[in-house]
């Protein structure tokens, strides 16, 4: 179990409050979909702070304009990969914006290992850091 | 009484001795500015007995080409070019004896990509000028023309986030304190325990270089071990602005180059280096994938009474040209100067696309961006957790708050206190996008999210009471009734 104060990973818009319900979820669903944003669902089992291509369950959902159909997908991931990290995106492509706009992880493994730090010690008394997850070294798929 | 009205015969105009500005054709009330034109926006203060209209001529003159008497060799150029143009003149609302003045500046007097070159006219000679008892510069409209020959925001707030991997939501960071006198260990410990609590980011002061208790070497190495442990111990990228200010560029230099081969993501600056060694230190970051966070230490000098100096909203413009990544535009409701309308302004001309006119905001022009980066605000300065409402409805998502007393005076410690920030921020960002009215439920939302946070808790009873209601010296002369936090 990891040693910051929420005992987790804490990426994404809400890792610091409890668990989002599903209606939860959908009121920020709602949100998104009200300001025009695309959603999208990632997964993976390597949450390293610098891993910025996370799987992508699908393809971001232009079209959609149903937060039903987003939490739908959404569900669909987790039953999937139950052990995985699973995060919800929202996408503005508004021009001068262009990025992701809304991000919170809605899915994790129950046991969340964390990383180590590696140092390893160069010129004087610099040091060049590594932060590696504790199960990086297992298969994907296989980490959690 | 002399004639007022611009000389257009040469003989006469050309004539050793001395004009009046308005003969000399520094006041055109017909002109219509081009759209390649910057224009000005100053508050006079003219003296006893000078007209108004004489005294914007004066300013027109005084920044671009007159002198004092006429010299002949104007006729050896295209000079009524090189001319800026008073064209307008407003006596200010409710204060008798200031006038706004609009000035227009042609293309050709201001030096491509150079932030230097145009303050040494615009804020030059003029602001000494006798005749004038003040002057201020309050808004200039910059032209696409001019703005294209800037590179803006080495990173640009977009990019950051991308960077930093933090979306939809205010970041979080926390200034250092004691401001002077900790060693690099205990420094280490500040950031170390801000980070892993839950910020984004620590900050260095403006007046944390490299003094005898602290050598910035040992700062850096201390700091991004702290940095680093917080990364590992949450999974999140986590930054420190390393303040790499110094007495030359050359000591900025050495400073950038160490922060960057210890990995930090981001170094610090602080406005008095100047133009110069801004646009320099923001080509450097841009070659080094760095975002360059600024403090504006020492505007207050000149921003903020309204009578004389330039705006911060001025200052700002030029610094998201000039290219800083981060810039701290007050909170409004805390302990420094700023009435809340006006510092919404400085922050839209951070983020705008396009900037719109917006007078009780003390935005006097339509400003087209042109594409260039955003910069990322920053809220510092006496708020704590219990404003969080306050301060989301104010400035939205795209800014960082920078809780420094509010993280490190928390009563059951740092950790605690940045977990009482963020708890506070993301609660407060999920009800916003629930639809709540955050202004009106904002304290309850706090106190429900403190029933199972007990740091939050804490923070409130400490600090909920605590608001800094004083009256801004520095509003717009157009706002319906003045504001206060």
């Amino acid at each position: 179990m990891m040693t910051n104060p929420t005992g987790r990973v804490t990426q994404g818009q809400f890792s610091f409050l409890p668990d989002l319900t599903d209606a939860e979820i959908t009121a920020q669903i709602q949100y998104g979909l009200s300001k025009g944003y695309a959603w999208s669902v990632e997964y993976t089992d390597d949450p390293h702070p610098r891993n910025t291509y996370w799987e992508m369950w699908g393809m971001p959902m232009f079209d959609l304009e149903d937060a039903a159909g987003v939490l739908m997908e959404m569900n669909a991931c987790r039953q999937a990969f139950p052990r995985h990290y699973i995060r919800l995106m929202a996408f503005d492509s508004t021009r001068g914006v262009e990025t992701i706009t809304m991000s919170f992880i809605v899915n994790r493994p129950p046991n969340e290992e964390g990383f180590m730090l590696e140092r390893q010690e160069v010129n004087g008394r610099s040091i060049r850091y590594t932060v590696r997850g504790y199960g990086a070294n297992r298969p994907e798929g296989e980490r959690y | 009484m002399t004639d007022m009205t611009e000389i257009t015969d040469k003989k006469k105009r050309y004539s050793a001795g001395v004009l009046k500005y308005k003969q000399m054709g520094y006041w055109v009330p017909d002109y219509v500015p081009k759209e390649t034109d910057t224009i000005c926006l100053f508050r006079i203060t003219p003296q006893e007995g000078v007209d108004p209209e004489e005294a914007a001529a004066a300013v027109a003159g005084e920044s671009s080409t007159a002198t004092w008497t006429v010299v002949w060799t104007d006729r050896l150029t295209a000079c009524d070019s090189y001319r800026a143009k008073a064209y307008r003149v407003d006596p200010v609302p409710n204060n008798p004896g200031q006038y706004f003045a609009y000035v227009a500046y042609d293309l050709i007097l201001f030096e491509e990509g150079s932030i230097a070159n145009m303050t040494a006219s615009l804020i030059g000679n003029v602001f000494s000028f006798k005749p004038l008892k003040a002057a201020r510069l309050e808004d200039i409209r910059i032209p696409v023309a001019y703005i294209k020959t800037f590179k803006g925001p080495p990173t640009g707030l977009v990019v950051e986030r991308e960077r930093l991997d933090k979306f939809g939501r205010p970041l979080l960071g926390a200034t250092t304190k004691p401001k002077l006198g900790l060693s690099a260990r205990n420094y280490g410990r500040v950031i170390y325990e801000g980070l892993k609590g839950g910020l984004d980011f620590m900050k260095d002061d403006e007046n944390i270089n490299s003094q005898p208790f602290m050598h910035w070497r040992d700062r850096f190495l201390y700091v991004m071990d702290g940095v680093n442990k917080a990364s590992a111990a949450t999974g999140e990228v986590k930054g420190s602005y390393l303040n790499v200010t110094a007495g030359t560029m050359e000591a900025m230099y050495e400073r950038s180059e160490f922060a960057k081969e210890l990995g930090s993501v981001v170094v610090m600056v602080d406005l008095v280096i100047g133009w110069t060694a801004i646009q320099s230190m923001a080509e450097w970051c841009r070659k080094n994938d760095m975002i360059m966070h600024m403090h504006r230490a020492g505007h207050g000098t000149y921003t903020r009474q309204k009578n004389h100096g330039v705006s911060f909203r001025v200052i700002a413009k030029w610094l998201r040209l000039a290219g800083c990544d981060h810039l701290h535009t007050g909170t409004a409701v805390g302990k420094l100067e700023g009435d809340p309308m006006t510092v919404q302004g400085y922050y839209n001309v951070c983020r705008d696309s396009y900037t719109k006119t917006d007078l009780p905001r003390g935005l006097f022009f339509d400003m087209d961006w042109a594409d260039t980066k955003k910069v990322m605000p920053v809220a510092s300065g006496g708020i704590h957790a219990g404003q969080m409402h306050q301060l989301i409805d104010l400035f939205g998502d795209d800014v960082i708050l920078q809780f420094g007393g509010g993280t490190i005076g928390h009563p059951q410690g740092i950790q605690a206190g940045a977990v009482a920030n963020r708890v506070a921020l993301e609660c407060m960002v999920k009800a916003r996008n629930e639809g709540k009215n955050i202004l009106e439920e904002g304290p309850d939302i706090l106190r429900k999210a403190a029933a199972t946070c007990g740091p939050l808790k804490a923070a409130l009873d400490t600090w909920g009471d605590i608001s800094f209601n004083y009256q801004s010296t520095d509003s717009s002369d157009y706002a319906a009734t003045p504001t206060t936090a």
